[in-house]
């Protein structure tokens, strides 16, 4: 611990700059895709309905780190379309956890009482008016505890990006070992970090969750130190969104 | 875009190694996270809070840290403590200890699952701790969390490329070598991409099928 010079920690805090970045831009898109998808999940016409679940099971299907392959080197030479290093990593980041995202969206919506939606028609409200105004309102703070979970794991994804060459906290290691020629110290380092990032990210979403709750009339759950992972949600499938496995 | 089918010929027999190998560290990945992830969650309802404390320190540390950071962690820094394994038996290892954190979650739950009363019942019989829980709790509770580790498994079989990146040639790390001396990257990182899917979809409508059947 005591080898690294204050040249090599700035290596190591520009990762941790570059990380930052990185988890807060594809979740920005993330969201995006999550709520979008999610909501066509629910559509009324059938097409929709297919298209969006073909693509969330298509991104859910395959591995991150494949599709990152993809991005960097087969859209330049297929299509002719070179893409910054960062941003494939963040359009590759935010297209497969977005994916992920939007079965959570779907489950939120799925679990408002059907009885709002109906009064939603009752009182001749437009879909879209139901959607903004009655669904996610409701479903919104439902959605917080699992977004959360998949946040921590779309900081983790973010570690890939160092394979292709991004200047994230795990390039800025392997730069610190190679010039250090130990290993153990670095890489003891960088886990803390995210570890630290981790908690930091839990912290943030736990106030949200608050505030979302009190939104509406709520009050928040127990706290506990580190968010457990969903079961139910898991990473994988799950459809039915009665209380199964746990 | 173009695309050449003799290049996908080419890459088969590289292809098929790459899946053989996958799977292997999928299947060996899964044992190690079965096992370990039940001795985690035995270890966390321990009477000791000496055991339960660092268990549970340590289970949290290693799920909120990126698998591809601990990967390096094992491949660089074993050997300067003079323990050296071949990059797939590190990617192994690693794979099965990440995702042991989760599947420990999943027996977590599973116990907890178990009413109270066949704890206290088995007080009553004066039943020793070790049959406990082999004989009453973890029968009951393992069979209500087997789709649930499925998806985990699933889950690792995504994350499985990354242990190219110290050097295992599973699907990903043959793709890169075939790319590196053909030039041609666009077949063969497709052509894996969609091997993922088809192995990950059945698999996923499996442990969907098994949820219907086991979780009662």
């Amino acid at each position: 611990m005591t080898d690294l010079t204050s040249g090599l920690w700035e290596l190591l805090l520009q990762g941790v700059w570059v990380t930052v970045q990185l988890t807060v831009f594809s979740a920005a898109l993330g969201a995006f895709v999550a709520f979008v998808v999610g909501v066509a999940r629910t559509n009324r016409l059938w097409i929709v309905r297919f298209v969006s679940g073909l693509y969330m099971e298509i991104f859910r299907g395959t591995s991150a780190l494949v599709l990152m392959f993809w991005m960097f080197f087969v859209l330049p030479v297929a299509f002719g379309w070179q893409l910054v290093p960062m941003w494939a990593a963040v359009l590759a980041l935010g297209l497969s956890y977005g994916a992920y995202g939007s079965e959570i969206v779907r489950g939120a919506l799925a679990a408002v009482a059907p009885a709002q939606q109906e009064a939603g028609i009752a009182l001749s409200f437009s879909p879209w008016q139901r959607l903004t105004k009655i669904s996610l309102p409701q479903a919104w703070p439902e959605m917080i505890p699992p977004a959360n979970n998949l946040l921590i794991e779309l900081l983790k994804g973010t570690a890939l990006v160092s394979v292709l060459g991004v200047g994230d906290i795990t390039f800025g290691a392997s730069l610190v070992r190679n010039a250090l020629g130990e290993s153990a110290p670095v890489y003891t380092i960088i886990l803390v970090m995210y570890f630290i990032l981790a908690f930091l990210l839990t912290r943030v979403m736990r106030a949200v969750e608050r505030k979302a709750k009190a939104g509406i009339g709520q009050a928040p759950t127990k706290s506990e130190g580190m968010r457990k992972p969903d079961i139910e949600q898991a990473t994988a499938i799950s459809r039915s969104s009665q209380g199964g496995a746990a | 875009m173009q695309w050449d089918w003799s290049a996908v010929g080419d890459f088969m027999p590289r292809f098929w190694d790459g899946v053989l190998v996958t799977l292997e560290a999928l299947v060996l990945g899964s044992l190690i996270a079965f096992a370990l992830g039940l001795v985690w969650a035995m270890a966390q309802r321990s009477p000791l809070k000496a055991v339960r404390w660092p268990v549970t320190a340590i289970t949290e540390f290693i799920r909120n840290t990126p698998l591809l950071v601990q990967l390096f962690f094992l491949f660089y820094v074993l050997p300067e403590w003079s323990v050296t394994l071949s990059a797939l038996t590190t990617g192994i290892i690693g794979l099965g200890l990440h995702y042991s954190t989760y599947t420990a979650e999943v027996y977590r739950a599973g116990i907890e699952g178990v009413p109270e009363g066949q704890w206290e019942a088995c007080t009553a019989l004066s039943m020793p701790r070790g049959r406990t829980w082999s004989a009453v709790i973890l029968p009951q509770a393992i069979r209500r969390v087997v789709p649930a580790l499925g998806n985990y498994v699933i889950a690792m079989l995504k994350d499985s490329p990354q242990i190219a990146a110290i050097g295992a040639l599973e699907m990903l790390g043959q793709a890169r070598q075939f790319t590196a001396t053909s030039f041609q990257p666009t077949e063969p990182i497709t052509v894996i991409g969609i091997a993922f899917i088809v192995i990950a979809y059945p698999a996923s409508l499996l442990t969907r099928a098994l949820e219907r059947r086991l979780v009662r």
